[in-house]
């Protein structure tokens, strides 16, 4: 982009923060997958075992032809995902029983005790992490600058001309773009606030030591087996969050948007239509 | 322009692809490699200390209600341990089965099933969590492990408790062990149950006598313990990591 003004939009301890927090999230995850396959049943309650009514079930289902089918149960209603959920194919190529394929969990193949050291682990690090960034984030008013709505934005018009100009893939230009739009601000605060702090309660509530030390918080979440069942959800919309993270910065231009979290460096796009 | 967007589409999908196959093959090969679990490991103790920070020694876990408790308590790991000596103690309803206290203590002990059934008991409905995800609510009813260890009175060295139970998990294995502090023996809840849900203990959940844990996840409740070692290191016995999943890779404090 010749000519276009380069602004020193992320701070050392962003970016620094960033690259930690993206490890930390994707190897938490993956060991999750690893966790979650198991036993790969969701429960509301307080109790839950493979006789108990399942709210979700990723599992393998014969099929008359005797190939496996992977299926994917949630109430009543199945889904057939053979190949990716419930059945996949094996480091050998063959078939197998697996809710999440061998090539999304960590490690590839069925080991719970390494996956679970794997998650801890990494969970850890995840909340070092994130406690030095609200720490920093708060103390530098970099949530309260960069991250919380301005007047301006906090209009239910301006979030919904945002909202359209995002789905006709128009992104800010110009000095538009020198500051986060209203929905960039929302979902971020949204991960902060609640997305965040769901994840590390439900996770804790799964734990009976923790459990025995602070009752109300599986009462709260509605028992063990609902916080495992919330814990997955959590799990759910952070690869949602992914994905359209992954997808903006692709169609925002890769290149600048991965330069600016690397040296802190952001070209503002021109705000002349091209 | 469409061709050259296309091509870089397919370069990122392509190389993110092959990104994650790299990562995770990695992820494999640090799994394996010792001074990388080393470090993975290190978590444990982190988690240890918290919980025990944050949890009081004798904090009790939550107690349920009748109208509470799972339809079917799922049995999990051995369902029957069918050696010759279990199936004989079985076949006479446990009549000649004898628990055994020793090591560090002052008086070893051998105690049947009738004499455990007379001492003074506790009767407590508690969430059972496995490490595999699931949980099932029972009542259970037994000796806590303190009267017991007190009967037989500690030697000053003493560190962990360590139950020897009768089933063999694999073939050729070390037959089924565990063990906690002695901040856990002496918990309220920490009982050696022969009743589940007001019947005897059925052979799949653990019969005759299984260790009740309450702060701590499934593996740690072993089933049919024949012997209580009192003991002042772990390391000696079988894999040294203080039980038979501990030895392969779970942790010893079960808490989370």
């Amino acid at each position: 982009m010749p000519g276009s003004e380069l602004v020193y939009r992320h701070t050392l301890a962003t970016r620094v923060l960033h690259w930690v927090n993206a490890l930390c999230v994707f190897l938490v995850l993956l060991s999750g997958f690893q966790i979650f396959n198991a036993h790969p049943r969701l429960y509301w309650g307080q109790y839950g075992a493979n006789s108990d009514r399942a709210v979700l079930a990723i599992e393998e289902q014969g099929s008359s032809d005797g190939r496996p089918l992977g299926v994917v149960r949630i109430g009543t209603h199945a889904l057939h995902t053979t190949g990716f959920l419930g059945v996949s194919k094996s480091g050998d190529g063959e078939p197998v029983e697996r809710a999440f394929p061998s090539w999304l969990t960590i490690p590839s193949y069925q080991d719970l005790a390494t996956g679970r050291r794997w998650h801890f682990f990494f969970a850890w690090l995840l909340v070092f992490n994130s406690a030095v960034y609200f720490v920093v984030g708060l103390f530098r008013r970099h949530i309260q600058h960069d991250l919380w709505l301005t007047r301006a934005q906090w209009t239910p018009s301006h979030i919904l001309r945002d909202f359209w100009d995002h789905l006709r893939l128009c992104f800010p230009r110009g000095d538009a773009a020198r500051q986060y739009n209203s929905l960039q601000k929302l979902t971020y605060l949204a991960i902060l606030f609640i997305l965040a702090p769901t994840i590390l309660a439900t996770g804790l509530a799964m734990s009976p030591s923790i459990d025995a030390g602070f009752p109300w918080l599986p009462a709260l979440l509605g028992g063990r087996q609902s916080a495992r069942t919330l814990h997955f959800i959590c799990a759910m919309a952070v690869v949602l969050f992914i994905t359209v993270h992954l997808a903006m910065v692709i169609l925002a231009g890769p290149l600048n948007e991965v330069r600016s979290m690397i040296t802190g460096r952001y070209a503002l796009p021109s705000s002349k239509t091209e | 322009m469409t061709r050259r967007i296309l091509t870089r589409r397919q370069m990122l999908m392509s190389s993110t692809t092959a990104l994650s196959g790299l990562l995770l093959g990695g992820c494999d090969r640090l799994s394996n490699a010792p001074s990388f679990r080393r470090i993975l490991d290190s978590a444990e103790a982190l988690s240890y200390r918290g919980q025990r920070l944050l949890v009081g020694r004798n904090t009790l876990a939550r107690e349920f209600e009748q109208s509470d408790l799972s339809p079917v308590f799922r049995s999990n790991g051995t369902s029957a341990p069918d050696t010759d000596e279990y199936n004989a103690l079985l076949a006479d309803n446990f009549r000649q089965w004898r628990l055994k206290i020793d090591g560090l203590v002052l008086r070893p002990q051998v105690l049947s099933l009738n004499e455990l059934r007379l001492m003074p008991s506790r009767t407590q409905i508690t969430r059972h969590d496995c490490v595999e995800g699931w949980s099932a609510i029972g009542q259970w009813t037994g000796v806590p492990l303190g009267a017991l260890l007190n009967l037989a009175g500690m030697q000053p060295a003493a560190r962990y408790v360590v139950f020897y139970c009768a089933d063999i998990l694999e073939t050729g294995a070390d037959p089924y062990y565990e063990s906690i502090d002695l901040i856990d023996a002496y918990h309220p809840q920490t009982i050696l149950a022969f009743d589940l849900n007001g019947k005897p203990l059925p052979v799949a959940n653990g019969a005759p006598l299984r260790l009740r844990v309450e702060r701590q996840l499934g593996y740690k409740h072993a089933k049919y313990v024949m012997r209580i070692a009192v003991v002042q290191s772990l390391e000696p016995i079988h894999g040294g990591k203080g039980g038979f999943w501990e030895d392969r890779g779970y942790e010893w404090y079960a808490g989370v």
